[in-house]
């Protein structure tokens, strides 16, 4: 039988610290505990973070159990059950802003619509539950990449696609629009997907603290829009909506 | 100019709640209060209508509070309430003389059949719309009658009322004694003709006229409140699933909604005149705004939907949680030639077989649970279409649109399912809350906060819409083996079962 390879038996060790009572731990903690050197412990951490296993505390320089590791076990929350525990605070998100509503989780890198309610205006619109829309390009995603960085390293990887002359096509531009979307909690998307189309996200958290969603809605510049900033009143609508849906799904208010 | 504000209190089975809505039926605040069922005996479901109380007056503290409002600022209060349950109450005191008995109760059983054997199902369906049941209010009241010492008595001598709990309430509100008149064709006492208590049917059940409530309008103002609302005036009741229709705006003849829960409540207005059924559908009021003529619906209730999906999950365990059957389902085409007729105890509307159970129909090896899932979700919809052909055939008027709400609405393959085998569009309002939205309606039409039913239309908007996407070839063929499913399930309880 061949034997076991060293380097996954190392990494499998630093998650299993990582997952123990301290959960946050440094690289010359994790050396000592496992009697390596500290240049080999911080490549496997290294290694680990690229894949999204691990993630390190900006402040404190430490290493926890990543957003993708926790997502691969019990806490994935299920679309339909996404929408179920969001329906009254989605139409009542669409009735306040007379817009549009959607819900989008991430898959395969890209938005998944999970819940669509219609603008309240009684025109003709179809649902549009099921359709997958680009992450880079739209509010929702953007939501979710900010929240699931590892994803979006690996969607840069693969080249941006372009939609508009707005679209972000540069990897570095998107990572930067990731930490501004990350540090306000909110996203918008100002005709990168469709030239005359805005809309405005902001994230759905668990009782985890994971990211499991994002809503928000979407329209025209013109109604969306004031001085070319989203209009503050459904910015906060929209923000309020969110955490309503995180309250529903057990997160810890804020 | 102030803003202005209606209220509704829905007291429902499982829980008392109070909404209040703006001038555009959106929802400014909501407070919610659940109380326990009690179950003195297998078969007996009561309440304390105290505790009821206590909660309403909580859960309208509760609304107000949250949306910083006072008595002042409501223009009117509405009430939606579970129907049929039964409260009889001391004139003098207030006070009950016995629990709440409420709709699911069975202990009528042996009244509803002596009844039956007696007068016969007709003579009830004539006068009052209804065949004798255990659900109804008036066999309820003839047990209380029957078996509380000296109450038929004190019933003759105006000492004890009769309400559901609209009365109840309203009589707690202001000291009046009054229902509205949906709320008394869920009685089996009302004659659906004169709107008034029928000298045959107290007769028959043997309830003294002296104990009943004045039969009033839907949408009037009954009285002030006292209290933490004093001055607010008491301007509507009907029972939840009337409200619910009311609330949908189902105003003209032909329109219907269905309210997707545990069970479901399919309700067509059918104008200003009662429709018969022949097909095993309940002939009741829908509504009545004041002095205008008022108008009546067939109704069609379903006892097993989300109720399968709720076994399926807990005595099946192959999901989690209740959405997450369209996960499984959606992991299939189609049944796979699957199909589930949910008889748990007996086939309902439009069958009325009592000696049917369960049945799941078609199996072969190649069957997965995410075929049985599919088989779950599509009864609920086969169901329905069943009520709608009888509704359809007793009424004589097409169906073009379902308005839909409830707990499953939030289905998407169902709803489009529903869509497919109706063959009509299914449409999702904005507010999901029709019952308590219903009540807040009539109530400010009754007070003039809104000047008609067109201003209410104006509000409905809609959240979602399914379209009919199936060949008809496939939806006639998936009808037929639904129809053969059914009559798998009749004829399997044996007179000496237990």
């Amino acid at each position: 039988m061949p034997g076991n390879i060293q380097s996954i038996e190392r990494a499998a060790a630093i998650l299993r610290l990582l997952s123990g009572r301290t959960r946050r731990l440094g690289v010359v903690d994790l050396a000592g505990e496992l009697g390596l050197p500290k240049g080999t412990v911080h490549g496997l951490l290294r290694t680990l973070q690229s894949v999204g296993f691990v993630e390190q505390d900006q402040e404190t320089g430490k290493y926890q159990l990543g957003a993708a590791l926790l997502h691969m076990g019990s806490s994935y929350l299920d679309g339909n059950e996404l929408r179920t525990r969001a329906l009254n605070w989605s139409d009542s998100l669409a009735a306040r802003t007379q817009e549009a509503v959607r819900i989008g989780t991430l898959h395969d890198g890209q938005v998944l619509i999970v819940h669509h309610v219609f603008r309240p205006d009684d025109s003709l619109q179809t649902l549009d539950v099921g359709s997958l829309l680009p992450a880079h390009a739209t509010a929702l995603g953007k939501v979710l990449l900010a929240n699931h960085p590892y994803v979006a390293v690996e969607l840069a990887k693969k080249g941006l696609a372009s939609f508009t002359d707005a679209t972000i096509c540069d990897a570095e531009r998107l990572e930067r629009e990731l930490a501004r979307v990350r540090e306000r909690g909110w996203a918008a998307d100002i005709g990168e997907l469709t030239p005359a189309q805005v809309s405005l996200a902001a994230p759905i958290i668990d009782r985890s603290g994971l990211t499991v969603g994002a809503v928000g809605i979407f329209g025209p510049p013109e109604r969306l829009l004031a001085a070319r900033q989203p209009r503050g009143e459904l910015l906060a609508y929209v923000r309020e909506a969110a955490r309503a849906v995180s309250r529903e799904l057990g997160a810890i208010p804020w | 100019m102030r803003e202005r504000y209606v209220a509704a209190i829905d007291q429902g089975t499982a829980s008392s709640r109070c909404l209040v809505f703006d001038r555009s039926g959106r929802i400014v605040s909501v407070a919610q209060k659940e109380h326990p069922h009690i179950f003195p005996r297998p078969g007996w479901v009561e309440h304390d209508p105290e505790e009821i109380w206590r909660n309403v007056e909580e859960v309208v503290a509760r609304a107000l509070g949250e949306a910083r409002l006072e008595a002042s600022d409501l223009v009117a209060l509405g009430i939606a309430n579970q129907r049929e349950s039964t409260v009889v109450w001391d004139r003098q005191t207030g006070q009950a003389v016995h629990n709440a008995i409420n709709w699911q109760d069975m202990r009528t059983d042996h009244i509803v059949r002596a009844l039956d054997k007696e007068h016969g199902q007709d003579f009830f369906r004539e006068r009052s719309g209804l065949p004798p049941a255990t659900y109804f209010s008036g066999p309820k009241l003839m047990w209380l009658l029957d078996t509380i010492d000296g109450l038929r008595e004190r019933a003759e001598a105006g000492e004890v009322l009769f309400g559901t709990m609209d009365s109840w309430l309203i009589w707690r509100l202001t000291g009046r004694h009054l229902t509205d008149l949906t709320n008394a064709s869920r009685t089996m006492l009302m004659n659906l003709h004169t709107l008034d208590w029928d000298r045959e049917l107290l007769a028959a059940l043997g309830v003294p006229r002296a104990m009943l409530p004045e039969i009033r309008s839907s949408a009037e103002v009954y009285g002030d409140a006292g209290g933490q609302l004093a001055g607010v005036p008491v301007a509507a009741a009907l029972g939840d699933q009337q409200a619910a229709l009311f609330g949908q705006t189902c105003f003209s003849p032909g329109e219907a909604k269905c309210t997707y829960g545990t069970g479901s409540f399919l309700l067509m207005n059918t104008g200003e005149r009662p429709v018969p059924s022949s097909s095993g559908l309940l002939t009741t009021l829908a509504c009545r705004v004041g002095d205008e003529p008022p108008t009546y619906a067939l109704e069609g209730s379903i006892a097993v939907t989300g109720a399968l999906v709720q076994w399926f999950r807990d005595n099946l365990t192959l999901i989690g949680s209740a959405p997450e059957i369209e996960t499984l389902a959606r992991t299939v085409e189609d049944n796979g030639g699957c199909y589930f007729v949910p008889a748990f105890s007996g086939l309902f509307a439009p069958h009325w077989r009592s000696d049917a159970r369960g049945v799941i129909a078609g199996l072969t090896s190649y069957i997965t649970k995410g075929h049985l899932a599919r088989a779950v979700l599509e009864a609920t919809a086969w169901q329905t279409r069943e009520v709608v052909e009888a509704m359809i055939s007793d009424a004589g008027v097409p169906l073009s649109t379902l308005r839909v709400d409830g707990g499953m609405t939030a289905n998407n393959l169902l709803m489009q399912f529903l869509a497919d085998v109706l063959d009509v569009s299914v449409v999702r309002p904005m507010v999901a809350e029709t019952v308590s939205l219903g009540a807040a309606y009539a109530a400010g039409l009754a007070v003039g906060f809104w000047s008609d039913t067109e201003v209410l239309r104006a509000n409905w908007h809609m959240a979602a819409q399914w379209l009919p996407d199936m060949d008809s070839d496939l939806r006639e063929r998936g009808y037929r083996k639904w129809r053969k499913a059914v009559a798998l399930t009749t004829d399997w309880l044996d007179d000496d079962d237990d």
